[in-house]
């Protein structure tokens, strides 16, 4: 897509400030799900997300002119978008416990998985589709904030570690490191469940699997 | 030497993404071999990797994109050119 692609960023960028300001729309269009998702994992609400999102496309627009190139445009956008974020969660800090400076001790925790030996399809032929929505979602907003924006930018937005450890500002050992802890949280809160909606088909056990 | 299942349970994540030396890798599968239960906690968890990235769990509020760029649109009309 022509709009990710650095040159045309850049050269978008130039016109922009030469004055073609609707050129704008076009630059920002393909960051818009990325700075929702960065914002919904850190502000937990939709309303509110989108709000900031506005909030941080003007802040874009308004400092375009300090874009210097050297990060990718996304990322350097989704960092305006992080310190919205942050700005917000500090406002509200009171209201909130899951507050992004309550950082949670890495090596801790109980992340032993759910043991199970019977769910090894996928299962989304024999769960309605809206209902395991439901309900990767609840998961997904259960987990720590500094879980969910790892596994909101990483899984779901498919970014890569560098760009998501970019993003967040945080290492990308730290990227790693949290991907895998949100993982196995949500390995060991879902598998039980949705193991129930496997199919039924006996002899899964010890058949050889693909892959 | 022969690596546990809490051994392979910490690369999970990084074996599901290709992100463990050949080594590490080759250990991990003769461990998955004889191993029912880590076997199985690789697949549930790579399921649970699948459906998340898969089934547009979040989505844009609907008209999201329509409101942030008619707000944009209003804003560039205030802000006139210049930067």
């Amino acid at each position: 897509m022509a709009a990710s692609d650095p040159q045309f960023e850049a050269e978008c960028i130039r016109r922009i400030l030469a004055g073609e300001k609707q050129l704008f729309h076009v630059l920002i269009r393909p960051c818009e799900r990325a700075i929702y998702f960065l914002l919904l994992s850190l502000l937990g609400s939709e309303a509110e997300a989108e709000d900031a999102a506005q909030e941080t496309v003007l802040k874009v627009y308004l400092n375009l002119h300090n874009f210097r190139g050297d990060a990718q445009f996304r990322t350097w956008v989704l960092s305006i978008a992080r310190n919205e974020g942050l700005g917000r969660l500090r406002k509200q800090a009171t209201r909130r416990e899951d507050s992004l400076d309550a950082q949670i001790d890495e090596q801790s925790g109980d992340y032993t998985p759910a043991i199970l030996t019977s769910w090894r399809e996928v299962p989304s032929e024999t769960l309605e589709r809206k209902e395991l929505r439901a309900l990767l979602r609840k998961a997904i907003e259960g987990l720590p904030a500094i879980y969910r924006n790892v596994v909101l930018l990483r899984d779901i937005e498919e970014m890569d570690v560098r760009e998501t450890a970019a993003s967040l500002d945080i290492t990308e050992g730290a990227v790693k490191v949290r991907l895998h802890r949100a993982r196995a949280l949500l390995q060991r809160d879902l598998a039980p469940q949705l193991k129930g909606f496997a199919p039924r088909r006996k002899g899964c056990l010890g058949g050889a699997h693909e892959n | 030497m022969r690596i546990d299942c809490k051994h392979v349970w910490e690369h999970i994540s990084a074996y599901i993404d290709g992100d463990v030396d050949a080594a590490l890798r080759a250990e991990i599968d003769r461990h998955l071999e004889t191993c029912e239960i880590c076997s199985a906690v690789l697949d549930s968890t790579r399921n649970v990797v699948v459906l998340v990235a898969g089934n547009r769990v979040f989505e844009l509020p609907a008209g999201f994109s329509e409101r942030l760029h008619a707000r944009l649109e209003r804003e560039l009309e205030r802000m006139g050119s210049g930067f």
